[in-house]
């Protein structure tokens, strides 16, 4: 794509796929083009990328960004089940770093170190606790009470489907998109 | 026949601030009799204002004790409801006895002293992330849609004057738009009133209550705008009039604010320096909430919005700053003050409708008042939502409508402002006050009645009273980061980037500033959750324990006779040694138990009871008490035996370790902890080195502890906080170390004959799960005793492999039926 406007066939099938409209796709590429500084992808400014990807293009950066989308009232009970599932995909790859489909005690407890790593009064060693201590919630949810010899490996995406059940995420995990104006920012 | 008893006796005891007030009437004092000395006088008139006030407290407190006498009455008609025929009954009363209306609600009373406290409770249990994240909503329907009302409203009327249905009215145009303002809006104490019994989703209530509160501002200014014009008169109400008015609207509902944001940082300030008054701590938060109210009032700004955003912007802080103690103090008197407040307001409300020199009847002016407020409500909400879901991420749907439009109550405020007005300009003030008075019974009595069945019948979406999971709050927490992300991403400023900025700002800045050295560490939602998890855990790891009557780690030998005896009725003689005791007791002193307690104990069991209440506390946090917000007048707790013992446990074990520190020296003390970190440190090595997931952790044993020391030599600086940064890691630990044996270390440990070496295999059941041969097993400490079921089972998680031969009761009982055997004091060893 590059700095040409995308080829209208293109677009529409981006805007069948991710459900934007064309012109929330313009938006983005606009925004794409800026935080990639007109380049085809963008880069991986992290030193250590383990289980990240190295650079989105922007196809990646669009189907990123519908995950966040928000609700539409004319949705179907079966679609909206996609969309909530969908969304729970994302965020279970997010904390499922080595991609084995389970997330295991250690990545869990990377993610929640990394979580109150923004409290500096906070140990590594609370931080741990709690990992394990939501280990052990989500155990207790997904399998229920276990038999003597069974061990939990680790939440897997059906798991992780169980612990969201009623809980309402399509209100917390949308960002609107409406008014798209790129704001410069200083990189 | 309980209630009709206690109804009679109520009415009985009403006529008597009845009589008493007769009294006051005519009492000549007959002064040529004062010959000799009397020794006892009647002096009624020397009490007679305060009597009769607090007379009126308690008769309305009384009542509402006779109304929930009988639940099947509470739970179908609104308790404000019911105080209102009650007002007018007692207003018949009153009148039949004196022909004068004695007691009316007046409008100072109203403003000065009944209104704040609800005002300041709703504003200091506001939900904030809610109410700012709806804030737009709530605005338009607050400000546009009291504007809406008012304007319609007095337009209407004004309109069907003209036409000549009403008769003959001296109002002329702008006395019409003065009544449709002040009946325009919706009451906070009505809406809180009927609301907190029906139970509507959060989204829902906050809408109609921040609407209900912000209005404020909106019925200030339009008040006094068109009252001021009545007052000039038609003809020189020209266009800079207007231009004023609206000006004024800005000036006095931002002033407002600002002078309640003034005060909130005021009193946050202070309850920063007030850790050696902790007695009169609760009272700052009264008094300098009542100046803010009366500042804003004082110059002519909005009263209700300084109020409201003094609670608001001060919760977070002074939270985080006063003790424990004093936080309940101020919440229950906040609560009861409320409470009371609303009680009055609703009562008096039904006696000052018992006067007939207010009363005016014009059935077409009232009839059509009542259908124009609901009509136009009902046009206004609809209006407002449409344009709202364009803007909105979650929609309000039909049904949410219906409720606001019907949400919209009428109370008090309306009546006070009609109060208020001088009928010598206003010439036809009585009819205005008889049309309020319909107005807002029927709002409350009808609407209120018929809300409840509404809501159930359109299958409202209602509040979830759901503690939040553990992993809720992580993955919450999670969800702002990325949508704050994502948001500034894609370039916008949308509502997380603004609530992370904030979040950023008040961390940096405003938290240093107001918030005390020690509540600024421990201030995170997440480690809260967690404290009050472990806690909750503990708590009924403990209860178990007393039910099964085998709580062998603070036992003592002088209980052991008294083992087999249930705990539940504990007997005097063993109270003293029962912690659950103390759990159940649930009354105030409990200083005073434990002091002596303490005494006795001490003279019995010294060494053992400190080294083993030592090591409850030690592993038991201390947290906050952080109260779900439940919108209610009546209850603060969630669940009230749960959380009651949850606080009482722990202010127990705080003030044991209170009392540890004045008796032990400083350096027994820190060397029984190092001992009992260094038994956690070997604990901890040696566990983490059995991790399957391949990594072990390089933890470096004296590092940590070192750490810890330095912990705890920062916490003793501070006398709250004694092992609360210590604790830190420790919760889960105390529950997870009971299930590894830390036996090795046994001898460097406690030192407590209960926890002998034992080595009955007889009570070692099963083997935990993730027992791995090699270890060679020692019961922990726990498991030479039988210990209940623990709700938590940390077993289940893979990295806490342990030797095969812990028996652990714990692990015993995994399900609710799968009960250990008896745990007969036999199998251990006093």
């Amino acid at each position: 794509m590059g700095s040409a406007h995308s080829v209208p066939a293109e677009m529409r099938e981006l805007a069948d796929r991710t459900g934007f409209t064309s012109e929330q796709i313009e938006h983005l590429h606009r925004r794409f083009k800026q935080l990639s500084r007109d380049q085809l992808t963008i880069r991986n400014l992290r030193p250590e990328s383990d289980g990240l990807a190295d650079e989105i293009n922007f196809e990646d950066f669009l189907t990123i960004m519908s995950y966040f989308r928000p609700i539409e009232m004319n949705m179907d009970e079966e679609q909206l089940d996609r969309f909530r599932k969908e969304k729970l995909k994302f965020l279970f790859h997010m904390y499922d770093s080595d991609h084995d489909g389970k997330i295991t005690l250690q990545e869990y407890r990377n993610v929640v170190e990394e979580l109150l790593s923004g409290n500096p009064h906070l140990e590594k060693e609370s931080a741990r606790s709690i990992a394990d201590g939501a280990m052990m919630e989500a155990a207790s949810i997904c399998v229920g009470q276990m038999g003597p010899d069974q061990v939990y490996e680790g939440i897997t995406f059906e798991d992780f489907l169980k612990m969201w059940q009623g809980i309402d995420i399509e209100t917390k995990m949308h960002v609107r998109f409406l008014n798209m104006e790129t704001i410069a920012h200083c990189y | 026949m309980r209630q009709v008893s206690g109804v009679g006796l109520l009415l009985g005891l009403m006529a008597l601030p009845a009589a008493l007030g007769q009294r006051s009437s005519g009492s000549p004092i007959n002064s040529n009799q004062t010959q000799s000395f009397a020794i006892v006088s009647f002096k009624w008139e020397h009490v007679k204002e305060p009597y009769i006030i607090t007379l009126w407290i308690l008769v309305a407190s009384l009542a509402k004790i006779v109304f929930h006498l009988s639940s099947k009455v509470t739970r179908v008609v609104p308790e404000s409801a019911l105080l209102i025929v009650l007002g007018l009954l007692l207003g018949g009363i009153v009148w039949a006895a004196d022909h004068i209306a004695s007691f009316t609600l007046t409008p100072n009373v109203f403003f000065f002293y009944l209104l704040p406290p609800i005002v300041l409770d709703a504003g200091y249990f506001m939900p904030n992330r809610l109410f700012f994240g709806n804030l737009g909503s709530i605005l338009l329907y607050a400000v546009i849609g009291t504007i809406w009302n008012a304007a319609t409203t007095g337009l209407s009327l004004y309109g069907v004057y003209q036409t000549g249905i009403m008769g003959h009215l001296n109002s002329g145009l702008l006395d019409f738009l003065l009544f449709g303002s002040l009946i325009a809006a919706v009451d906070p104490v009505a809406v809180l009133a009927v609301f907190e019994e029906v139970h509507v989703n959060e989204v829902l209530f906050i809408i109609v209550f921040g609407e209900s509160l912000l209005n404020d501002a909106v019925t200030v200014v339009l008040y006094n705008v068109f009252e001021s014009f009545v007052t000039i008169s038609q003809e020189n109400v020209t266009g800079i009039e207007c231009v004023k008015g609206i000006v004024s609207f800005f000036v006095v509902s931002l002033g407002g604010t600002l002078v309640g944001v003034f005060f909130a940082f005021l009193l946050s300030l202070v309850s920063r320096f007030t850790k050696h008054v902790r007695i009169i701590e609760p009272g700052f938060v009264f008094i300098i909430s009542y100046l803010s109210y009366l500042t804003a009032e004082m110059l002519s700004l909005s009263a209700i919005l300084a109020i409201t955003f003094c609670g608001i912007c001060c919760q977070k802080y002074v939270k985080a700053n006063i003790s424990e103690q004093s936080s309940t103090t101020v919440r229950y008197t906040m609560k009861m003050l409320a409470s009371g407040a609303e009680t009055i307001i609703f009562m008096f409300l039904g006696i000052s409708a018992v006067d007939p020199d207010i009363w005016t009847w014009n059935t077409a002016f009232i009839l059509l008042t009542l259908v124009f407020i609901s009509v136009y409500r009902v046009i206004g909400v609809v209006l407002q939502t449409w344009i709202l879901n364009h803007y909105r991420m979650v929609q309000l749907e039909i049904i949410d409508q219906v409720v606001m439009s019907y949400g919209g109550l009428r109370g008090a405020v309306a009546f006070a402002l009609v109060a208020l007005l001088d009928d010598e300009k206003v010439r036809d003030k009585n009819l205005f006050v008889s049309t309020t008075i319909i107005v807002v019974f029927f709002t409350v009595i009808f609407q209120g009645l018929t809300i409840k069945p509404l809501v159930q019948w359109l299958k409202v979406k209602k509040t979830e009273h759901r503690e939040p999971k553990l992993n809720e709050k992580l993955h919450g927490r999670a969800f702002d980061h990325i949508l704050s992300a994502i948001e500034d991403i894609s370039g916008q400023i949308g509502h997380n980037y603004l609530r992370d900025k904030w979040s950023n700002f008040d961390r940096k800045f405003l938290s240093k500033v107001l918030m005390r050295r020690s509540a600024q560490k421990s201030r995170d939602q997440i480690l809260n959750v967690f404290h009050e998890l472990n806690l909750k855990d503990a708590i009924s790891y403990v209860a178990e324990g007393e039910r099964r009557g085998s709580l062998a780690f603070i036992r003592s030998p002088s209980t052991d006779n008294m083992v087999n005896v249930d705990f539940s009725t504990p007997l005097p003689s063993t109270v003293e040694s029962s912690v659950s005791y103390l759990l159940r007791e649930k009354a105030g002193p409990v200083c005073l138990d434990m002091q002596a307690l303490e005494q006795r104990r001490k003279s019995i069991r010294d060494t053992e009871d400190t080294v083993t209440h030592h090591t409850l506390q030690q592993y038991l946090y201390k947290p906050r008490q952080e109260h779900k917000h439940l919108y209610s007048r009546h209850e603060i707790m969630h669940s009230e035996d749960d959380k009651q013992d949850k606080e009482i446990f722990h202010r127990t074990m705080r003030k044991r370790l209170e009392s540890f520190k004045s008796t032990k020296l400083g350096i027994n003390r820190s060397k029984k902890l190092n001992k009992i970190h260094k038994r956690d440190r070997g604990q901890k090595r040696r566990n983490s080195s059995v991790i399957p997931n391949g990594k072990i952790p390089s933890e470096n044993p004296l590092q940590d502890f070192t750490l810890k020391e330095k912990d705890l030599e920062f916490s003793e600086s501070e006398e709250n906080n004694d092992y609360e940064t210590l604790h830190l890691g420790k919760g889960v630990d105390f529950l997870a170390n009971v299930t590894k044996q830390n036996f090795t270390d046994t001898p460097n440990g406690i030192d407590n004959p209960v926890f002998s070496t034992d080595d009955d295999q007889s009570i070692y059941m099963k083997f935990s799960p993730w027992l791995s041969s090699e270890d060679t097993v020692v019961p922990s400490q726990r498991a030479r005793v039988q210990i209940p079921y623990s709700p938590n089972n940390f077993r289940r998680l893979t990295p806490f492999r342990l030797s095969n031969k812990s028996v652990d009761s714990f692990l015993l009982a995994d399900g609710p039926e799968d009960r250990p055997r008896s745990f007969l004091p036999e199998s251990t060893h006093m």
